[in-house]
């Protein structure tokens, strides 16, 4: 067993290492209020540019802008939303392995996959898997500015103007719940044309083809509205992701705090023991010295 | 009376959602007045003041600094990049941001600081116009 001393050394460390675990959860904990704030305020504007893309994708419009045409594919990119800081549990593990598993299923039908990711963790992972990453962004912070974001995003959209690649993914952790993040890809390019159905039909009030009026030409204002649709959702899904990295971060450091408490408790029943076990000894040597007088 | 459904948002938030009897909106090729029933329109948006006549014949005033402006039928949405609440238009920050944006324009390098100067100025402008309109109205 070891000694008194040790296990006293190792108590102190475990202490100490107890301590910043538990700055850490509250840091996260006060910051998860602040970034899941973010998040619902980001959530009605993306929400109404999605619907309004919804109406956009119904009607038939004079002009098909590219990033409605659907195309044979033959290379497909994910943008990723990864977070800068480790520490944070399964949370990108969760997220990597969900895009692998997607990328080897595209693999198998012979079809070669790019990223373009944000956050450090993210950016580490693919260069050490030999992912093909063509564009990325960290130092986000907890707070992300949407123009932080553009840079990375306007090089896979000009990646698929170019028809470098055929679709793009976007990959990120959607807020359940504070215990709960779960991974989501879902597709950003062409615009999967959602059909909301009959519903929609009854609000426009039209079921024949119709087009908006566009002022002032149809060119340039779809471009604008597809474009600050993508800048929405990928700020929607990075801001989503700060709410998702610290509140994963409260939980693991929780975790973490409690799973020091244990280990404390046994420590200290090891050393109390072995100091017992230390005055035993010492008591069986007097009275064995004494008896030997 | 008829009335059309207006959603005003900005990426910070959820500015107003209701009723309407009519929309005056500032869009780029001229204001536009949309009443209910209005055919599908596009448009996007310069900076100015955004007005929402309600049913009971108040009107409820906002600020944007540019976006988008889809109309359907009976749903008017506004997607502005900045929108503000009238009531909440603070008119020293305004002045403060249009000098910001005035210093920023002399002090403008190449071609793209200038442009995004000149659209800084243009909003700063454009809010303190409102701010003067909006202090007639209420006097």
């Amino acid at each position: 067993m070891a000694s008194a001393k040790e296990i006293r050394t190792k108590i102190k460390s475990v202490k100490n290492t107890q301590k910043i675990t538990r700055a850490m959860e509250k840091v996260a904990m006060s910051k998860m209020r602040k970034a899941t704030e973010r998040m619902l305020q980001a959530r009605p504007y993306a929400e109404k540019i999605w619907r309004t893309v919804g109406h956009l994708a119904q009607a038939t419009p004079e002009y098909k802008h590219p990033f409605m045409v659907e195309r044979e594919v033959r290379r497909v990119a994910y943008v990723i939303v990864a977070t800068d800081r480790g520490l944070c549990g399964g949370l990108n593990m969760n997220l990597f392995r969900a895009v692998v598993r997607a990328v080897r299923e595209w693999r198998a039908k012979g079809v070669e996959t790019e990223f373009a990711v944000y956050g450090n963790k993210g950016i580490a992972f693919f260069r050490r898997v030999g992912g093909q990453v063509i564009a990325h962004a960290a130092g986000l912070g907890d707070r992300p500015h949407l123009d932080q974001l553009l840079g990375t995003l306007k090089a896979v959209t000009d990646a698929y103007r170019e028809g470098r690649v055929d679709r793009v993914y976007l990959a990120g952790n959607q807020f359940v719940n504070t215990m709960t993040q779960r991974p989501q890809l879902r597709q950003l390019l062409p615009l999967a044309v959602t059909t909301h159905g009959e519903e929609s039909t009854a609000e426009s009030g039209h079921g024949y083809p119709w087009d908006y009026i566009y002022e002032p030409d149809a060119v340039s204002l779809l471009d604008t509205v597809l474009t600050r649709y993508l800048e929405s959702q990928v700020y929607q899904a990075v801001v989503e992701n700060v709410a998702c990295e610290q509140s994963a971060r409260m939980v693991a450091m929780k975790s973490a705090s409690d799973n020091a408490g244990k280990i404390i408790n046994q420590l200290q029943l090891a050393y109390n023991k072995a100091r017992q076990a230390g005055i035993t000894k010492e008591l069986a040597e007097i009275v064995g010295g004494a008896a030997a007088v | 009376m008829a009335t059309i459904h207006v959603d005003i948002v900005s990426a910070e938030g959820d500015l107003h959602h209701g009723e309407a009897a009519m929309v005056f909106a500032p869009a780029e090729e001229g204001e536009v007045g949309i009443a209910p029933r209005h055919a599908p329109l596009l448009t996007r948006l310069k900076p100015g003041a955004l007005r929402v006549k309600q049913e009971d014949g108040t009107e409820l005033s906002f600020f944007v600094g540019g976006g988008i402006l889809e109309v359907q039928p009976h749903l008017v949405t506004v997607l502005a990049d900045t929108a503000i609440r009238a009531k909440d238009v603070d008119e020293a920050a305004a002045e403060q941001a249009r000098q910001r944006a005035q210093e920023a324009m002399s002090k403008a390098k190449s071609d793209l600081d200038l442009a995004r100067a000149q659209a800084e100025l243009a909003q700063a402008a454009a809010l303190a116009h409102f701010l003067e309109k909006i202090k007639k109205a209420t006097r």
